[in-house]
């Protein structure tokens, strides 16, 4: 027990092999073994949102994620979201909005609204209030967030 | 947290070989909601994780003319994509948009919901009125069990060691069918019920009459219930608010909750009532026709 294995992923869109234990969990991997130190523990235990990432496209918390179980999958974490430099439109809309103060929780809430605007281009208020649920913030009362992804989605109409 | 073994077998019977071998240190693993937070506080002294999500019979969703088969390892998120089962299934979906939030949908099965046994999990009453049937896999080969018989008391089941659930049908729904889920908690989202209650119907073909109802409550009992005589009395029914009271008061009278930092005693018996009542009128609606759900899964017209 307990030694390390291999494992095989498209990391951000590129192909990573990395070493792991089974009981490392994926927040673990990326920012242990893989020096992505974007993903943040909030909480550990799947409550805050903060460590989110998209596997193969779907919103998951890494912290209940194995490693291992990336084997063959793709992940997304908040590194992987801007492209060619150049800010996404989320995070370009949270600094404009001032959507942080700390910033821990920031990571997790652009993955979110990343995927959930990949899922519906044009959520209404209440769509993104409730996609958000599973994100706390402790700082900014969630309203700038709020308004930052909704003018994304604005942009996106 | 603990070192233990990962393994992730491609098949039914590997994983029957990895569980033998691992016997009680060892433990299927779906989406983990449950169980990698369990690893992670310490409760569980595994030896062995063995990842059932590569096997293809657990990530099954399909629907045929017998109904719907749903591997048990599909994630709430694979489900609530699915227009076939949201279409066929409406009250299905009122558990699926309710377990936990976005990120834990991505994860979270119906068959881990099913298997970690807790009073208050969101699936159960909705499996129970839809009559599901739970097929099992073990070193003594394959058996089914009806979903009112699979949970024995909290976080207990009829899975006895080296067994793990595979899949579960769902039959396809009679003509004049319909269900919903609905539970008490005090906020909007993201928390365990305090009282949850499913019910379903089928009516006449002229949709006046109940021909025959199930009802099951969760969080008011060691297990969830099938409540049997609030569904029988029901049966040859007109649909009026006098006998839809009678089940109300049924069930009412099934609870048998406890007091716990959710609700106390008499709030849950209070809410087992009220829930019953206005399941079995979504179940109705459903059954007469209607289609919309919100984003909760509800029913247009019966938010909370």
């Amino acid at each position: 027990m307990a030694n390390k294995t291999a494992v095989e992923t498209t990391l951000n869109g590129e192909e990573t092999t990395f070493l792991c234990e089974p009981r490392q969990t994926l927040l673990e991997a990326l920012r242990d073994e893989l020096g992505l130190i974007g993903s943040k523990e909030g909480c550990g235990n799947g409550n805050c949102g903060a460590c989110n990432v998209l596997l193969d496209g779907v919103l998951v918390n890494s912290c209940l994620v194995l490693a291992p179980e990336i084997e063959g999958r793709s992940v997304v974490t908040i590194e992987g979201i801007a492209e060619d430099g150049e800010l996404h439109p989320l995070q370009q809309k949270f600094l404009e909005h001032a959507s942080l103060q700390c910033g821990i929780c920031t990571p997790g809430f652009i993955v979110s609204s990343k995927a959930l605007l990949d899922e519906n281009p044009n959520p209404t208020e209440h769509d993104v209030r409730l996609w958000l649920a599973g994100n706390l913030c402790r700082c900014t009362g969630y309203d700038k967030i709020v308004r930052a992804v909704l003018d994304v989605a604005q942009n996106n109409a | 947290m603990q070192a233990f073994d990962y393994i992730a077998p491609k098949s039914v019977d590997e994983a029957i070989s990895a569980l033998a071998a691992g016997g009680e240190k060892a433990r299927p693993l779906s989406g983990g909601t449950d169980l990698i937070a369990q690893l992670q506080e310490g409760r569980r002294g595994l030896e062995t994780v063995v990842d059932v999500k590569r096997i293809p019979e657990l990530m099954e969703i399909s629907i045929s003319a017998d109904g719907l088969k749903l591997g048990a390892a599909v994630s709430c998120h694979t489900i609530n994509a699915n227009q076939a089962v949201r279409d066929a299934y409406p009250a299905l979906i009122d558990s699926t948009h309710l377990i936990g939030g976005t990120q834990i949908q991505g994860r979270a099965s119906i068959g881990g919901n099913l298997c970690n046994s807790s009073p208050a999990a969101d699936a159960i009453p909705n499996l129970v009125v839809h009559n599901v049937s739970c097929h099992i896999a073990g070193p003594n080969g394959r058996r089914t069990v009806a979903v009112e018989d699979f949970c024995t008391g909290p976080g207990q089941n009829v899975l006895e060691n080296g067994e793990f659930l595979v899949s579960l049908t769902f039959p396809k729904p009679p003509p004049n069918f319909g269900a919903a889920y609905l539970r008490f908690i005090p906020r909007n989202e993201m928390d365990i019920a305090v009282v949850g209650a499913g019910a379903s119907v089928i009516l006449s073909d002229d949709k006046e009459t109940i021909q025959s109802a199930r009802v099951s409550l969760g969080a008011v009992a060691p297990t969830p219930l099938l409540v049997q005589e609030a569904g029988d009395v029901l049966a040859g029914q007109p649909i009026s608010e006098e006998t839809l009271n009678k089940a109300a008061d049924l069930a009412k009278a099934a609870a048998r909750p406890i007091n716990d930092m959710r609700g106390t005693i008499a709030q849950r018996k209070h809410l087992s009532g009220v829930l019953t009542q206005r399941a079995l009128r979504i179940a109705i609606d459903r059954a007469r026709g209607a289609k919309t759900v919100d984003e909760l899964g509800r029913l247009n017209g019966h938010g909370e």
